[in-house]
């Protein structure tokens, strides 16, 4: 039960890490890429860091919870990032919109 | 089934590393490439989780951490550099 | 409690420190709940002064459930931003939206910035100078006041409450 657990999220999570770069690589232009990896990457790696949480906390040495912290890191730092990139593309650009 | 999962999310996540390599080397702007350079280290903190559940080890979250930060600080001192021209203010 | 108010002037950041300490260590070992202690206390008194106007947070209960509607709303955004990346990529419709703020805590703009790029089809780019609009990039637009009416009133009441009650 519990190992079908963790395999969903293994593939759930590999999946939308897929999704994320294949938005990097396909998608016309710059900001339409910064969709993909922001959202689809991040939560591709939250996934696999919950898949990760589960299979080390049920070895039987207690729950092994460090991986949120990976988790909560990326989450709030995936929009700072999108945000800087995206203001260096716009300076680039010379403060222009589309 | 586990061990096909992981099969699964391995193959997934070298894949995607593949194309964020792609993007890096076609740019075509600076941006983009700052863009893929993120996105591959985000995605190597996800194959290093991976492996460390294939050898059933815990080792790596610390260096997955590390990973996250300096991955963070480089991309901040890319953006800024192209932003302002330097990196220390 | 003026004693308390000097000694802890920030008490949830001081549960988040302390959080943070013991998910590093990966324990709950009763020496690292002391020197988590420690630390949560010692860390906001030493950098208390790199925060001129700290964000004072009103009501706890109202962030709690701020970070569950953002939690599903990530779900949900992901799955539509999946569609719209494997989907006809001719049919997108992106955009760049001018949003008033009419937040001003500078700590509650960042927290609704970050709030939208991690939502549906949307990214903050840029903040205004003057910081009352916020420039979103998004992904495939059908109508420009829907967006923001939506952003309106998911994210930036609640942020109201939570930061800045009249």
């Amino acid at each position: 039960m519990l190992e079908t657990l963790i395999a969903l999220f293994l593939v759930i999570g590999g999946a939308f890490a897929l999704i994320g770069s294949i938005g990097l690589a396909r998608l016309p232009d710059l900001f339409t890429r910064l969709h993909g990896p922001t959202k689809a990457t991040t939560v591709g790696v939250g996934g696999i860091l919950i898949a990760s949480v589960l299979h080390f906390s049920s070895r039987g040495d207690g729950l092994s919870l460090h991986e949120l912290l990976v988790t909560l890191f990326l989450f709030i730092t995936a929009p700072i990032s999108a945000y800087l990139i995206a203001r260096a593309m716009l300076h680039l650009r010379g403060g222009k919109e589309s | 089934m586990l061990n096909a999962a992981i099969a699964f999310a391995f193959i997934c996540i070298a894949a995607a590393l593949l194309l964020n390599f792609w993007r890096l080397l076609r740019g075509p702007s600076a941006p983009d490439r700052i863009l893929a350079l993120d996105t591959m280290y985000i995605n190597t903190i996800a194959l290093l989780v991976v492996f460390g559940i294939y050898l059933d080890l815990t080792a790596f979250f610390e260096a997955a951490l590390l990973i996250a930060m300096m991955g963070f600080v480089g991309t901040v001192a890319l953006c800024k550099y192209l932003l302002r021209g330097d990196i220390i203010e | 409690m003026s004693m308390m108010n000097r000694l802890l002037p920030q008490p949830l950041f001081s549960v988040f420190l302390l959080l943070v300490w013991l998910l590093l260590v990966n324990t709950v070992a009763p020496g690292h709940l002391v020197l988590g202690t420690v630390l949560a206390i010692a860390l906001p008194l030493f950098s208390s002064r790199f925060w001129p106007d700290r964000p004072r947070i009103h009501s706890p209960w109202k962030l709690l459930r701020y970070i569950a509607v953002l939690l599903w709303d990530i779900g949900l955004a992901n799955l539509a931003v999946a569609r719209l990346i494997l989907g006809p990529t001719r049919k997108l419709r992106p955009a760049f939206i001018h949003l008033p703020l009419d937040l001003q805590n500078e700590f509650a703009i960042s927290v609704l910035a970050s709030t939208i790029s991690l939502t549906p089809g949307t990214v903050s780019s840029d903040l205004s100078a003057d910081r009352k609009t916020l420039l979103i990039h998004a992904l495939d637009v059908e109508d420009e006041a829907a967006v923001i009416a939506a952003i309106k009133q998911r994210y930036e009441q609640p942020l109201r409450e939570i930061f800045e009650p009249c």
